[in-house]
């Protein structure tokens, strides 16, 4: 117990470090995965390439090698950038190919009537697309994008190996400190569940407020 | 594209259109290529100093071991998360409610932990060797997940063929193993390979506790001063072999999935979204946990 009364700087320290890293990293994941999502369903071939490919080689890469490849290799090109940074890059543009694919099939649910009923109604393109499919696509989208950004959360960890301050991160230092290596990570679980379930309750709000009612 | 509900089949006239924007898109991604491969010349890393080191037999063989290392984590996590994602499913779909109940509270809390933070514990609070260690972090966080895979797979296989079972007078023994099993695992098989990737990739994070692992080994050579740090050829060597082998999973997965849309032995099984899970939003099942 006093293992986290002794730290509750550290363990705090910590877990602000994974949140902001999960924070930052959605942000970006949302940002980059709705841009590519956009680009696998443009009409036009070459950004539908461009994004599939992005996906393609995203998803089936290690995060591991990801971050190997981002912290350990950018600095060889003179791009010398805070580890934070770079953790961020590296956990966004992973997750993002995920949130690319949920965002994709959500859009592929909407029933093609849908699009040709706005349209024969004389909407344009950005009428269609605003007030008629996006709206649809962002419901049944809410919990595919939720359990993406809770692993996103949990991937963090691996930036505590990669010198970036985090909650995984905080057991070196008590281990070195001589504190019980049990508890201590007793505590790593609590905060890492309080993070997840956090994520989990506020997608259960957006889902209920919004989702389709199934 | 066809099949989508933003465009209509373009005319003559948005074709023209959609020719003009293909073209820019091109020349904008083809200057970011460019981009990229200049500044990989300039920064000087095609220079065969960099590139030696993949001559050598040892440096090959060391990289073949680590990539055997690898497939060896993979072949022991994948195994082993089948036999405690099937016995845990068993748990939760059990008539006895402490044990339902047990099986539920384990099977949440992997899924909501990091690997990493398994792996680390019991690397560190249970000083045990890394590759025990990675396979029993892989094998908990996998397990739990496919737990829920293989729940949600029995229990969408239609209501009238359990009915019918129970109506013969098999008992809940025989119905599960003759009856629903078989046609849930046939209709998770996609998702069940899928989950299989994300076991395959996460081997990777065994380079986290100097497990000797295919990262491992490029890691020792990315760090020779002799050849001028090549992190960048390592990189270029290691990913396409990582995203080739998650990539024929994944293929393999899609193969099956094609393939059992046409057969008759997995009609009963409707795969529709399972009910949100306690703890994570949304269809848990279907989508594999990064």
């Amino acid at each position: 117990m006093n293992v986290l009364t002794d730290n509750l700087s550290l363990y705090g320290k910590g877990l602000l470090g994974t949140v902001e890293l999960t924070v930052y990293g959605s942000l970006l994941a949302l940002v980059l995965g709705f841009l590519m999502a956009s680009f696998r369903v443009a009409p036009v071939a070459s950004l539908r390439a461009f994004g599939t490919a992005w996906v393609t080689v995203l998803r089936n890469t290690p995060l591991t090698l990801l971050f190997f490849a981002v912290v350990l290799g950018l600095p060889r090109f003179g791009v010398v950038l805070p580890f934070q940074l770079f953790a961020v890059l590296a956990l966004g543009c992973y997750t993002s190919a995920f949130i690319c694919e949920a965002v994709r099939s959500g859009i592929n649910t909407v029933p093609t009537g849908q699009g040709e009923a706005a349209r024969s109604l004389g909407m344009t393109f950005g009428q269609t697309l605003g007030t008629v499919i996006l709206p649809q696509a962002f419901r049944s989208v809410i919990p595919p994008i939720g359990s993406t950004l809770i692993a996103l959360a949990k991937n963090s960890a691996i930036a505590g190996s990669f010198s970036v301050t985090e909650l995984l991160g905080t057991y070196k230092t008590l281990n070195e400190l001589g504190y019980g290596i049990i508890w201590t990570f007793v505590w790593i679980a609590v905060g890492y569940l309080i993070v997840t379930l956090t994520i989990s309750a506020v997608f259960n709000v957006l889902e209920k407020r919004w989702g389709v009612a199934r | 594209m066809t099949g989508t509900a933003l465009y209509d089949i373009p005319g003559p006239h948005a074709r023209r259109r959609h020719r003009l924007y293909g073209l820019l898109a091109s020349v904008a991604i083809a200057a970011l290529v460019g981009w990229v491969v200049y500044l990989l010349v300039d920064t000087g890393q095609f220079a065969a100093r960099k590139w030696r080191p993949f001559e050598y037999v040892g440096i090959q063989e060391m990289l073949l071991r680590g990539l055997g290392n690898t497939l060896r984590a993979f072949g022991y996590a994948a195994v082993l998360s089948l036999i405690l994602g099937g016995l845990l499913a068993a748990g939760r779909l059990s008539d006895h409610r402490p044990l339902r109940w047990a099986a539920t509270v384990i099977v949440e809390f992997f899924r909501a932990m990091p690997v990493l933070v398994m792996i680390f514990f019991v690397f560190v609070a249970l000083k045990v060797q890394p590759l025990p260690a990675l396979v029993t972090g892989l094998t908990l966080y996998n397990g739990s997940v496919l737990a829920e895979v293989f729940r949600t797979g029995v229990d969408s296989v239609e209501r009238g063929q359990r009915e019918a079972a129970y109506a013969l007078g098999m008992h809940k023994t025989q119905v599960m193993t003759y009856v629903l099993v078989p046609q849930a695992v046939r209709a998770m098989l996609p998702t069940i390979i899928s989950q299989l990737v994300v076991a395959l990739k996460d081997t990777s994070l065994g380079f986290l506790i100097t497990y000797e692992e295919f990262l491992h080994a490029g890691k020792l050579i990315a760090g020779n001063l002799d050849y001028g740090l090549p992190f960048i050829p390592v990189v270029m060597i290691i990913s396409p072999v990582y995203i080739g082998m998650c990539m024929l999973l994944s293929w393999l997965a899609t193969w099956v999935a094609k393939r059992q849309r046409r057969s008759v032995k997995t009609e009963a099984v409707e795969v529709a979204p399972a009910e949100p899970g306690t703890l994570l939003p949304g269809p848990a099942g279907h989508h594999p946990q990064p």
